[in-house]
């Protein structure tokens, strides 16, 4: 008990963080379940008609999983590679809001901004957020974006390469991996009566607009639910008293 | 080459905008409303996808295997399965409906 209280003694004095061995672990973690799941992009890629090439260039410069989803299953769908790409690029916006919290946490220098650039995303910006000091944020980030790009690119490699070798990925049920990688990103979001208000718009609008628009234009018009619903919401929050209110998160 | 096209945009754009978070100085996004909309756009979009993917053939409405494989995988989300879990629920019961149905 004495050693342990010493040992936390120690660990408040270098900083208040948690030992380097449980960062790692928690990285670890997540970059190797998330990592393993490249294989059902790879196996959607292929199975949507790109090549082995395309599926794993994608996995290699987007590298975001979100917006690779939705790419493929837009040029399966018969979209142009510009609705295909605007729906990919709105759903990776978010990312941008990561760095803005990360770059504060990491204080990385300017030179090596571009390089972490590529891996902030969900995973990486969750496991360093959760750190409690910079130096289990920077690690935290490291090993979780390192441990992901390498297992997600292997993935999409194998995925893709078994989707050729299994031929109609249709009749494996492989298509059902897309939607459900996207239900399973958003189930989480879904936290309060506004995100199911614009989730349940956005459904409505996806849906009822598929087969009167061109393919890939109705999740364009279906992302407007989340300005539509702020704006309802501020004009009711604002009729009664008339002031702007000061909304804090 | 199309989809070469939209590879190289969405590369590009969604770089950008990773880049873009690590140089911009704080504060410029910081402004309640932005970041309420950065946070409810991927919901929009993730639940238009979902929705789309799953009862959409080509530009036509329909109900088949998939939908089936997507409640699977909402059962697997409530009972708080691993995200690998919740994916194979999906396909294996996708797979299996069409074996049953043809």
């Amino acid at each position: 008990m004495t050693a342990e209280q010493t040992a936390l003694a120690d660990v408040r004095d270098t900083g208040g963080g948690k030992p380097d061995g449980a960062v790692v672990r928690d990285a670890l973690g997540v970059g190797v379940a998330v990592g393993l799941s490249g294989f059902a992009f790879g196996v959607t890629s292929a199975g949507s008609g790109l090549t082995l090439l395309q599926t794993c260039a994608l996995s290699l410069l987007v590298f975001t999983g979100a917006s690779q989803f939705a790419l493929v299953g837009a040029l399966a769908a018969g979209g142009s590679p510009f609705t295909a790409a605007a729906g990919a690029f709105f759903l990776g916006v978010r990312n941008a809001f990561y760095g803005l919290r990360l770059s504060q946490l990491l204080a990385l220098p300017r030179v090596v901004r571009p390089f972490a650039a590529q891996w902030v995303i969900d995973e990486t910006a969750a496991v360093s957020l959760a750190q409690p000091d910079r130096r289990g944020a920077r690690i935290g980030f490291l090993v979780t974006g390192l441990s992901l790009y390498l297992l997600w690119n292997l993935t999409t490699l194998l995925g893709a390469l078994g989707a050729e070798a299994i031929g109609d990925t249709d009749a494996w049920g492989l298509d059902a991996a897309g939607p459900a990688v996207f239900l399973a990103l958003l189930a989480p979001m879904l936290r309060t009566g506004t995100e199911r208000t614009v989730a349940g718009l956005a459904v409505l609008l996806g849906l009822g607009l598929l087969p009167v628009l061109p393919a890939g234009v109705p999740v364009l018009i279906a992302a407007l639910a989340a300005p539509a619903v702020l704006w309802a919401q501020g004009r009711r929050k604002s009729a009664p008293r008339g002031d702007v209110p000061e909304e804090d998160r | 080459m199309n989809i070469w096209i939209a590879i190289g945009a969405t590369a590009l754009g969604c770089y950008a905008v990773k880049l873009a978070g690590l140089l911009v100085p704080a504060g410029v996004l910081e402004r309640p409303v932005v970041r309420r909309l950065a946070a409810l756009l991927p919901v929009a979009l993730l639940a238009a996808l979902t929705a789309q993917q799953t009862f959409a053939d080509g530009r036509a409405l329909v109900l088949d295997a998939r939908a089936a494989g997507l409640a699977a995988a909402a059962v697997a989300l409530v009972l708080r399965a691993p995200f690998l879990v919740v994916v194979g629920a999906a396909v294996v019961v996708t797979a299996g409906v069409r074996a049953l149905g043809g």
